[in-house]
C-alpha cells in the first residue's frame, strides 16, 4: 500500500487517503481480504490526525471498499465488476460535465469538442 | 471517554494585571482519550494561565478538572502523576546534572523507567557532564520531553513546548507525540504559536480570546467551514461583503475569510482557496477586532 499527501491538493486529507486506497482496490494491488493498517497506526505512519483517518476509513466502508470490524481492524472487501464500472460511468460522467461546461463558456461547438476527445481517444 | 475535562474554569487577577481583570470566564472543554488538542490564541488570551490551573500552579476562582476522572482534590498524588508537563521554560533545578535528575525523577515517579530515560539522553546526545544551567534551550526542551516520555502518564500538556526546537528535532518529537496517543489510551493538550505544529497531527483546535472560548472543534471541519477570498475591490457587493470575516482590503483588491455555509455564492471571477488553520484564526482576530 502507497500514500502519498499532498498539502497543495485542493483535495482535503481524507479524501486524499481514501482516494489512493480505493484506486489500489480497484487496481488490485491491495488485493481483497488484505487487512488495512489501523486507523491510529496510519495517522502515526502519514503525520496526520486521527480525525482525518478514521473519516477515510469511514468512508471507504460506506462505499463498499473495506469492512470494519471491531477488534480485528479492516479488511478489504471483494470488487463487484458491475459495481465498479458503474462507479467509474458515474467518474467519467462528471468529468465529461465539467470539460463540457468549460466549452460553453468559450462558445466551443460540439464539432471542435469531438475533435479534442477524438485526438485523446486516440493518443 | 473523556481524558481531560474542564468546566467553567474562571480565574480573575488583581486589575494591576488585566484591564478588566479577567484572565479567563467560564472555559469549558473536553479532550477524549487518544486525541491531539491544539490550543492557539494571542499572547495573554489566558493559554498559559488554562494550562497552569490544569497543573494546579494556580488556584481558580471557580470551574472543576478532571484528568481520567480524577479531580486534584479527590487524589492529588494521582492528579498529578497522570500528568507530563512540558513548558516553555526549564522547570529543572540549574545545578543538577542528568544523574541528580534521573534521581529525583525515579523517587518521585513510582512509574519511573531509567532504562527509558537513559535511552533517550543519549539518542538526543544530551551530556551528562554539564550542569542544567549550561544546557542550551533546546537541550533543556528535550530533558524535559526525556523526563515525561519515560513514565506512565495519561496527558501531555505542553505549554509553547516546541519553541527553540530545530526542525529535525520538532519533526522527530511529533511523531512521538502521534506514538504517544496511538493505543488510544492518552491525550495530549498543546499550546503552541508555531501552526505547522498543527497543522498535520493535532485533531482538535481550541481557540481562545481575551479568556473566552472561541471555539473548540474537530480540525478537519474546520478547515472545510471556510474558503479565502481573494478579489478585486469591485467584487465587493454590499450582499456578499457583508458575508465576509476580517476583511482586509488594500488599493487593489481584499481578501477575507468567507463562511462556506452561506447562501450568497461569491462572485464569478474572485479566487478562492482553501485557508490553513492560522489563516482561520488570523481573519477571525481581525473580525473580533473590529467588531469590538
Amino acid at each position: 500500500m502507497k500514500i502519498v499527501i499532498s498539502s497543495q491538493s485542493e483535495l482535503p486529507i481524507y479524501a486524499q487517503i481514501e482516494e489512493q486506497i480505493r484506486n489500489q482496490i480497484l487496481d488490485g494491488t491491495i488485493p481483497e481480504g488484505t487487512l488495512l493498517p489501523s486507523i491510529r497506526k496510519l495517522a502515526r505512519e502519514t503525520g496526520v490526525s486521527v480525525i482525518t483517518t478514521t473519516r477515510a476509513y469511514s468512508d471507504l466502508e460506506s462505499r463498499g471498499y473495506i469492512a470494519s470490524q471491531p477488534g480485528r481492524g479492516s479488511i478489504v472487501l471483494p470488487q463487484n465488476n458491475k459495481l465498479l464500472r458503474e462507479q467509474y460511468r458515474k467518474e467519467i460522467g462528471e468529468d465529461l460535465t465539467h470539460a463540457i461546461a468549460a466549452a460553453r463558456q468559450i462558445q466551443m461547438d460540439r464539432q471542435e469538442f469531438d475533435s479534442i476527445l477524438d485526438t485523446l481517444w486516440d493518443s | 471517554m473523556d481524558l481531560l475535562s474542564v468546566e467553567k474554569l474562571s480565574k480573575q487577577y488583581r486589575k494591576k494585571n488585566k484591564q478588566n481583570g479577567f484572565a479567563l470566564r467560564d472555559i469549558s472543554f473536553q479532550i477524549p482519550a487518544g486525541y491531539i488538542c491544539g490550543y492557539v490564541g494571542r499572547n495573554g488570551a489566558g493559554k498559559t494561565t488554562t494550562l497552569n490551573a490544569i497543573m494546579h500552579l494556580i488556584r481558580m476562582d471557580s470551574g472543576k478538572i478532571r484528568i481520567n476522572g480524577v479531580s486534584f482534590e479527590e487524589d492529588p498524588v494521582r492528579y498529578r502523576q497522570q500528568i507530563g508537563y512540558v513548558g516553555d521554560s526549564s522547570y529543572f533545578p540549574k545545578n543538577f546534572t542528568l544523574k541528580d535528575i534521573r534521581e529525583i525523577l525515579a523517587d518521585f515517579y513510582p512509574s519511573f523507567e531509567p532504562d527509558q530515560f537513559d535511552s533517550l539522553v543519549s539518542r538526543w546526545e544530551l551530556p551528562g557532564s554539564q550542569k542544567i544551567k549550561n544546557y542550551s534551550r533546546g537541550m533543556k526542551v528535550k530533558l524535559m520531553f526525556a523526563s515525561v516520555l519515560s513514565r506512565s502518564t495519561r496527558i501531555l500538556i505542553l505549554d509553547e513546548a516546541t519553541n527553540g526546537l530545530d526542525p529535525m528535532m520538532r519533526n522527530e518529537l511529533l511523531s512521538m507525540l502521534q506514538e504517544y496517543v496511538e493505543d488510544g489510551s492518552r491525550s495530549i493538550l498543546f499550546s503552541t504559536h508555531n501552526m505547522e505544529d498543527l497543522q498535520g497531527i493535532a485533531d482538535y483546535i481550541f481557540f481562545i480570546e481575551e479568556g473566552r472560548k472561541v471555539f473548540f472543534e474537530p480540525k478537519d471541519e474546520l478547515l472545510e467551514e471556510y474558503l479565502l477570498i481573494k478579489g478585486g475591490s469591485d467584487d465587493l457587493t454590499p450582499d456578499f461583503s457583508g458575508q465576509l470575516i476580517g476583511l482586509q482590503k488594500n488599493e487593489f483588491g481584499f481578501s477575507a475569510l468567507y463562511p462556506v455555509s452561506e447562501t450568497v455564492i461569491p462572485p464569478a471571477g474572485v479566487l478562492s482557496e482553501k485557508p490553513t488553520v492560522d489563516e482561520i484564526i488570523m481573519y477571525m482576530l481581525r473580525q473580533m477586532r473590529k467588531t469590538v
